[in-house]
């Protein structure tokens, strides 16, 4: 995956830079909001990672600037001010997704993953599959093997989630976001309970499990070891 | 600056030159105009009185001749306020009249002439004006009638005098009372000055001084007072944040350098050191979570946050969370149970989730705790999500049957990181309490903390979304109660 990260702070920019290359990516760097613009507008990158606050071209200008133009590459907006706000006001600038600072590189990691998944990625299936493991989004059925399964109307839009990005990571954060629309943090592990109850109906009694835990980032369904 | 040189400057004394300015102007104008119009009437009289004389004479000249016209003339000339006339021969000699000297030529002209000239019985020598008709008669002789232009001038006099009179009074009036007006205005911007430098100087809580007459300046005053009111309120705020993030941040940084500094000094190879770096990050999120609670409270109380507001069912906030919290307090030991009826509101739909998701957090924290203290296991503990609307207000309120906060505790438990005595054993930022009250006066409502017996139900009373009352159970066919 090619990255951009329009980032003003020379040693976040570099720290994100390495990040992204130790696990495979393609980084390249913008100090200033110009610089990002015309990087963005002429290099070919999968995903844009830009802060809110930068020098010369604030990144919502930047970002409004290349929707413009009719470049659609999946912008993330990283930013140290207040969240309500600013997140809807992101999101409005043409942004794809929205992340506060200080955030965890794993968290900014697998949302990266997503955006650039879901940019150019095939139309959204009706039949998710992972291992033996079946969802379909029509009838609303989840088989795993020869058994059916019976969910709550929650968790089937948990498990529709996981499928949807199966192979990534989900982080605790992007699940109450896109399972729950809430945009906050619990103080709780109330996303974990969630997923444990996912589990027991989906993994129990099964030899091979598919809903991992990712310590420190999230969960990830897969089937096996990549 | 001295006391003139501001008086001069204000915006008062200012406007009343230019008021003064113009009057002056318009009476000048209009005396002027008086005038004028005066001096053409008399004129117009002049030469009538003259007309009328002129041709009676030239009858009587062709009547009775040469004779009879200065016979005429000399009688004519006795009368008080008597026209002057002259008549002289071809070659300049003068025959009869009351005229003494004229300019050298005069008489060589025909018709209307002002001239000036010199009486012929008065012994000031100093020539006085006049409008004369000279004609020359029949004989070669010629006749001069006219009359003296002083009463023309005396009035013109006049009128440039009360000109004169009039715009010196109104300058001097005009000045007094600008200067009166503007040291009155200049003394309470002065007052308002020296106050609001006395606030620049760091004392917020001085207020500008405000008079009874409810005039632009009380009003100006008033205004200002209560801006700085706000503003004052949101130093405070601020300080509270900044001291409550240098108070309390600082004991978790402590506490994250000192288990660093440890693994530094103790910790063999890597499986020590990963495990304090894991701790650290552990600790650090724990941090970044305070701190964006601190940040959205801070939002909140100064009314930053107010932006998104949209018109929402508090029912299907309480569903949500209902939905979202269910299975962790069933992994408590505590049954969650929703009580929604439709009640409208406009808000901050997010915000106001995130209230009362804290509040169902805490519900769920402290009737856990309470849980082995009962004396009556024979129903499980309950906590209970309500929303409803009551009078005009939409109440969103999380009962539990926990140990509650006492009386005298309630007020101080919404604060900032008070964390009353019984729950300091519990894990937690103790903000949330503070931002569900943030979020309920932001929204023009209040958070309540009331006792349950036993437990404690906490409220936020947020005012309703006018126009939905007794409709509201039609209006929304998609909200059921659960």
């Amino acid at each position: 995956m090619r990255l951009l990260i329009i980032e003003d702070d020379r040693e976040s920019a570099d720290y994100l830079a390495k990040a992204f290359r130790e696990v495979g990516h393609v980084a390249d760097l913008a100090s200033d909001g110009e610089e990002g613009l015309s990087m963005a507008d002429s290099g070919d990158y999968d995903v844009l990672v830009i802060d809110r606050m930068l020098p010369k071209r604030d990144g919502l200008s930047v970002i409004g600037t290349l929707r413009e133009k009719g470049n659609r590459t999946p912008a993330l907006i990283l930013s140290a001010l207040g969240q309500v706000d600013d997140r809807i006001k992101g999101l409005r600038a043409g942004g794809d997704d929205y992340l506060p600072k200080p955030y965890a590189f794993a968290e900014l990691l697998a949302r990266v993953e997503v955006l650039s998944r879901r940019h150019g990625g095939p139309a959204e299936d009706t039949l998710y599959r992972v291992g033996d493991l079946e969802l379909d989004r029509l009838s609303h059925r989840v088989t795993r093997g020869k058994e059916e399964l019976t969910l709550q109307p929650r968790e089937f839009r948990l498990l529709e989630y996981l499928m949807k990005h199966a192979g990534q990571v989900v982080t605790r954060t992007m699940l109450l976001e896109n399972v729950w629309d809430y945009h906050f943090d619990p103080q709780t592990n109330v996303i974990d309970v969630h997923i444990s109850r996912l589990r027991s109906k989906i993994d129990k009694g099964f030899d091979r499990p598919l809903l991992h835990t990712i310590r420190g980032a999230g969960y990830m369904i897969r089937d096996g070891i990549r | 600056m001295t006391a003139f040189g501001k008086l001069i400057r204000t915006t008062a004394f200012r406007l009343t030159l230019v008021y003064l300015l113009l009057f002056a102007l318009f009476a000048a104008s209009l005396l002027g105009f008086f005038a004028w119009n005066t001096r053409r009437m008399v004129t117009e009289q002049i030469t009538a009185t003259v007309n009328s004389d002129f041709s009676d004479l030239n009858d009587i000249f062709s009547r009775r001749g040469l004779r009879g016209l200065v016979f005429a003339i000399e009688n004519r000339s006795l009368r008080p306020g008597a026209n002057l006339y002259l008549v002289v021969t071809p070659t300049g000699q003068a025959v009869a009249g009351n005229v003494g000297a004229l300019p050298p030529g005069t008489l060589n002209t025909n018709g209307w002439v002002e001239t000036a000239y010199q009486r012929l019985e008065e012994q000031d020598k100093a020539p006085h004006l006049a409008l004369v008709r000279i004609t020359e008669l029949s004989n070669g002789f010629r006749l001069l009638v006219g009359r003296d232009l002083e009463e023309r001038h005396r009035i013109f006099g006049i009128v440039a005098a009360a000109a004169q009179w009039s715009v010196l009074v109104v300058v001097v009036l005009g000045l007094a009372g600008g200067i009166f007006v503007g040291r009155r205005v200049l003394r309470r911007i002065d007052a308002m000055t020296a106050t609001t430098s006395r606030i620049m100087e760091g004392d917020l809580s001085e207020r500008l001084p405000v008079g009874r007459s409810g005039d632009e300046l009380d009003r100006l005053a008033d205004n200002l007072n209560r801006m700085l009111e706000r503003i004052e309120g949101l130093m405070t705020g601020l300080k509270e944040v900044s001291d409550n993030i240098a108070h309390d941040l600082k004991t978790p940084l402590t506490r994250l350098r000192n288990r660093a500094e440890e693994a530094l000094a103790t910790s063999r190879g890597e499986p020590g050191y990963r495990a304090a770096l894991e701790q650290t990050i552990e600790e650090s999120d724990g941090l970044i979570r305070t701190f964006n609670a601190l940040l959205m409270i801070a939002r909140a109380e100064s009314g930053q946050a107010g932006g998104n507001a949209e018109d929402f069912d508090a029912a299907e906030v309480a569903r949500g969370l209902h939905e979202l919290y269910e299975p962790l307090a069933e992994d408590d030991g505590l049954t969650l149970r929703v009580e929604a009826k439709p009640a409208l509101l406009h808000g901050n739909r997010e915000l106001i989730s995130q209230a009362l998701a804290n509040l169902v957090e805490n519900a769920i924290k402290y009737g856990k705790a309470s849980a082995p203290l009962l004396e009556t296991p024979a129903r499980p503990p309950e906590v209970l999500i309500e929303a409803r609307r009551e009078g005009d207000k939409v109440l969103l309120s999380v009962t539990d049957s926990g140990p509650g906060i006492p009386e005298a505790d309630r007020k101080r438990a919404t604060e900032r990181f008070v964390r009353l005595e019984a729950s300091r054993s519990q894990p937690g930022s103790g903000l949330g309490l503070s931002l569900a009250s943030a979020v309920a006066t932001l929204h023009r409502g209040e958070l309540r903390l009331e006792d349950a017996a036993p437990g404690l139900r906490a409220t936020l009373a947020i005012p309703a979304l006018s126009g939905e009352g007794l409709s509201g159970q039609s209006s929304h066919p998609e909200t059921h109660p659960v």
